[in-house]
């Protein structure tokens, strides 16, 4: 067992961890932090994303006994965040999601390029998202609330 | 899709890694960014007995520039060389590879050492560095020593790291200010492996010109080699033919994918 300590959402935490277990199943079964989704376990599907040092990261092959030192961000910490407040409203007003399982993954990466990115078009903002997988909604609604919320950013200037 | 279980150690000096390598002869996997380990360990294709992290290893992610060369931190993480801020042709090339590799996620914690290392064929780096000559340093139990990167690729998942060597430095001969470079990778979706890859750089004030098939199921190819490192036409044809020769085992239709990617590669970076 390995010996960690490192911040999520904010708060410290200590844990002594199987060196083969994931930071999406540390997350999920030790903090029972469920926002964050596991979907393909080999970085595929981009459903685990969390961010890690401030930036998306796939959790699933992220090992936890690494996360030492570091600070890990999920989707709960984003409650009464503003940009994550202005992403969910753009995917629930351009039903960018249906079932929602990709959805926090989604928000997370969303989140990352929304920050990064003084602005994206479309074909940008596609590429992008191109590592989170979505079986329900074809994407349409997915880059228009991006679309938006880039717009929304213009607008604030 | 749980790894097998490992013992994990997180040295903190390249002599404490080389040691446990050493000490594990071939049973210990390092472990950078893992964004390619970690998949190989969940589906159970990597066994190891130890995982070695290096990411205590803060030397190995700093980018250092001279005149003559970029060296590159094998802990740099390909979104640190997507969104590097120096001039010129050398870096605008490394941007536009860093920038198409895999996704958002993966190339913000993936790194260029560990993706070197790893030796998937179908890999971008390692076209892209042999196209710019680079060299490797790897570090082991006796010291370092420097490989080219178009030798560092015995086959497939298989490099010249030898028991308790690792991947610590990329050197990257700068290229001049008025070299030209292309670099073409053809994929069905944004993100995945390549199936075919073309790159090229043209420094004629170095009398340089190389031209380099990847993402073959065997190490990248040097085209044209023997005639200058040029090709007679910019034409799909001559590039058919100069694949077919340099790469054999290439067949069918991938010949056409092959050659359509350096003829793409080509276009862009002479059209610019």
């Amino acid at each position: 067992m390995i010996q960690v300590s490192f911040t999520v959402n904010g708060e410290r935490v200590d844990a002594l961890v199987d060196p083969r277990m994931s930071l999406a199943d540390f997350l999920r079964e030790k903090l029972h932090l469920t926002g964050t989704h596991i979907g393909c376990e080999h970085g595929v599907c981009g459903a685990c994303t969390v961010h890690f040092d401030g930036v998306s990261a796939r959790s699933c092959i992220t090992l936890v006994a690494a996360c030492d030192g570091h600070d890990v961000k999920t989707i709960e910490n984003y409650e009464t965040d503003a940009r994550m407040e202005t992403l969910r409203s753009e995917f629930s007003r351009e039903h960018a999601l249906q079932c929602g399982y990709c959805t926090p993954g989604m928000l997370m990466t969303s989140y990352d390029i929304l920050t990064r990115f003084p602005d994206l078009d479309q074909d940008g903002i596609r590429r992008e998202m191109s590592g989170n997988l979505c079986r329900c909604t074809g994407y349409q609604g997915i880059v228009r609330a991006l679309q938006n919320a880039f717009a929304a950013k213009r607008n604030e200037g | 899709m749980k790894a097998s279980a490992f013992d994990y150690v997180r040295p903190a000096t390249v002599q404490e890694v080389t040691a446990v390598l050493a000490e594990n002869d071939g049973d210990a996997r390092v472990l950078a960014g893992g964004q390619s380990l970690v998949p190989m360990l969940n589906l159970r294709l990597a066994r190891p007995a130890v995982v070695v992290d290096i990411s205590a290893l803060d030397a190995l992610k700093r980018i250092e520039v001279s005149d003559s060369e970029v060296t590159i931190g094998a802990l740099v993480t390909h979104a640190a060389l997507e969104f590097s801020q120096e001039a010129g042709p050398t870096f605008d090339l490394l941007r536009k590879v860093a920038a198409g590799i895999a996704y958002r996620g993966v190339r913000n914690r993936g790194t260029i050492g560990g993706s070197v290392a790893h030796a998937d064929p179908a890999a971008d780096w390692i076209s892209c560095l042999a196209a710019l000559d680079a060299r490797l340093t790897l570090e082991g139990p006796s010291g370092a020593r420097q490989v080219p990167a178009a030798d560092f690729m015995l086959s497939s998942f298989t490099t010249v790291i030898g028991t308790g060597e690792f991947l610590t430095h990329i050197h990257v001969p700068r290229l001049s200010a008025t070299a030209q470079w292309g670099y073409y990778k053809h994929n069905r979706k944004v993100g995945e492996f390549a199936e075919a890859i073309g790159c090229f750089v043209r420094d004629d004030a170095q009398g340089i010109r190389r031209v380099v098939a990847g993402a073959l199921s065997s190490p990248p190819v040097r085209l044209f080699a023997d005639q200058g490192g040029w090709p007679s036409a910019i034409d799909i044809a001559v590039l058919r033919a100069e694949v077919e020769r340099a790469a054999p085992a290439v067949e069918g239709a991938h010949v056409h994918f092959h050659a359509a990617a350096v003829l793409r590669a080509l276009q862009s970076g002479l059209a610019s």
